[in-house]
């Protein structure tokens, strides 16, 4: 057996302590996310499993049965404190200062037996930097799901319709118009326009960040069921980028009346409604008459 | 990267967007090959449940770009001629991914057998050229 492996055993209780101090001195680490019981608890646990996966004389395939354990504990303390909104620094922190209390010990241990002391202390980091990659890599899988949480709760964010005059609904869509998003943005239209009576519906896309044929088969669907209900739909907000990737997908928008900006788009609506705004010589006031 | 559900096309996207944004690619370009790989990204998931993508950076006559190649261990195309024609759809989508991605891009590839899998792989130029 290695003498890490019964270091681990027998000297459990003086890693653990210098382990916990080197982790508590650390300047970058936030007591106020998680309480130094907890902590405890858990770092005894890791120390623990691997005593008694080193003792199975593995000690560089992390990937085997014994160490599931110890890899377990490690992904779990690494998407809680991703989740919780720790750094990837603290969160890193965690196994690295590890290193510096089980050298220390082996230190104390194997004095004077140079060659030893190095050999041991080679095997734990490389094990110990092993065990931080599983720690950075479940770390950025926990912030992925928190993003990916968000933008479903993004999405999830009725798209408004403002009735931005007698009959004209204007419809701003910001992020990606995936399927689902469609079906509510759709439907959210095609209710207004009942309730107001509207007979044109002007659909900004200024803030979506990208035109793939998904997205432009959606947007032909709404153009035509807003047709379906008597009302013309006005696209707006195609910036120049868009545009010149649109036609070099193919995909022919012809037949709908599109618009650079949501202003062109709203005089294109006044001008079909026959409605005229001007602005008075001196006073900035506004009128209409139909 | 592991592509398997909707979420990840943008994640997806988003990461294109950082590799061609670190390589100094004009906004037209960049708009051009997120296009195209949103596409290639979504038929993966479509007709493939899913699949692999890697993004690198590389270089030609001192010009940097990005390519991305799509692997996926799906069903494959049997008639490619036909799957990158304008308006084919297996899916009752617009048919014009496969061949709006490869006008959209400098370098475009396409291997497929059916039974095995599909691997698109292409290239974007910085100057887009
Ligand atoms: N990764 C893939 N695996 C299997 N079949 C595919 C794949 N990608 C595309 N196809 C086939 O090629 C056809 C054309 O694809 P595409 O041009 O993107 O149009 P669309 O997705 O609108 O059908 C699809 O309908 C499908 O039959
Ligand atoms: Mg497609």
């Amino acid at each position: 057996m290695n003498t890490t492996a019964q270091l681990l055993h027998s000297k459990k209780k003086t890693i653990l302590e210098s382990w916990m101090s080197n982790q508590l001195s650390d300047q970058g680490l936030r007591d106020d996310l998680i309480s130094n019981e907890e902590l405890h608890k858990q770092s005894d646990e890791l120390l623990n499993g691997l005593a008694r996966a080193m003792a199975t004389g593995n000690t560089d395939n992390i990937y085997a049965a014994e160490y599931e354990p110890i890899t377990e504990i490690l992904s779990d303390i690494s998407i809680t404190r991703a989740r919780q909104g720790f750094s990837p620094r603290e969160t890193g922190m965690y196994v690295l200062s590890l290193k510096k209390a089980i050298a220390d010990a082996l230190e104390q241990e194997l004095a004077g037996q140079h060659e030893q002391l190095y050999k041991e202390v080679m095997m734990v980091n490389r094990l110990l930097d092993s065990l931080s990659v599983v720690t950075f890599e479940t770390f950025i899988k926990g912030r992925e799901e928190v993003i990916l949480r968000q933008s479903d709760e993004i999405s999830e964010i009725s798209t408004p319709v403002i009735k931005v005059w007698e009959g004209i609904l204007a419809l701003p869509i910001i992020g990606t118009l995936d399927s689902a998003r469609t079906q509510v943005v759709m439907e959210s239209l095609l209710q207004e326009i009942v309730n107001t009576g509207s007979n044109i519906a002007i659909l900004d896309i200024s803030g979506v960040p990208a035109v793939d044929s998904l997205v432009a088969q959606h947007l032909i669907k709404t153009v035509s069921a807003t047709r379906l209900m008597g009302a013309e739909c006005i696209i707006s907000g195609i910036r120049a980028e868009i545009a010149q990737t649109i036609v070099h997908l193919g995909i022919d928008l012809s037949n709908i009346k599109t618009k650079a900006s949501l202003a062109s788009a709203l005089q294109l609506a006044f001008s079909m409604n026959r409605i005229e705004v001007k602005s008075h010589s001196k006073s900035t006031t506004f009128g209409f008459k139909r | 990267m592991q592509i398997v559900r909707e979420q990840d096309v943008v994640l997806f996207r988003n990461r294109v967007r950082e590799y061609s944004t670190k390589i100094g690619m004009s906004l037209v370009n960049q708009t051009k090959l997120i296009t195209a790989a949103s596409e290639l990204v979504r038929n993966m998931l479509k007709y493939a449940n899913g699949g692999q993508v890697v993004i690198e950076i590389i270089s030609k006559s001192a010009q940097n770009g990005v390519r991305l190649t799509f692997t996926d261990q799906g069903p494959g195309i049997a008639d490619i001629q036909q799957a990158m024609q304008d308006g084919f759809s297996t899916g009752k989508s617009l048919g014009l991914g496969l061949p709006g991605a490869k006008r959209l891009v400098n370098e475009f590839d396409i291997q497929s057998k059916p039974g095995e899998g599909t691997r698109v792989t292409v290239i974007h130029w910085k100057h887009g050229r």
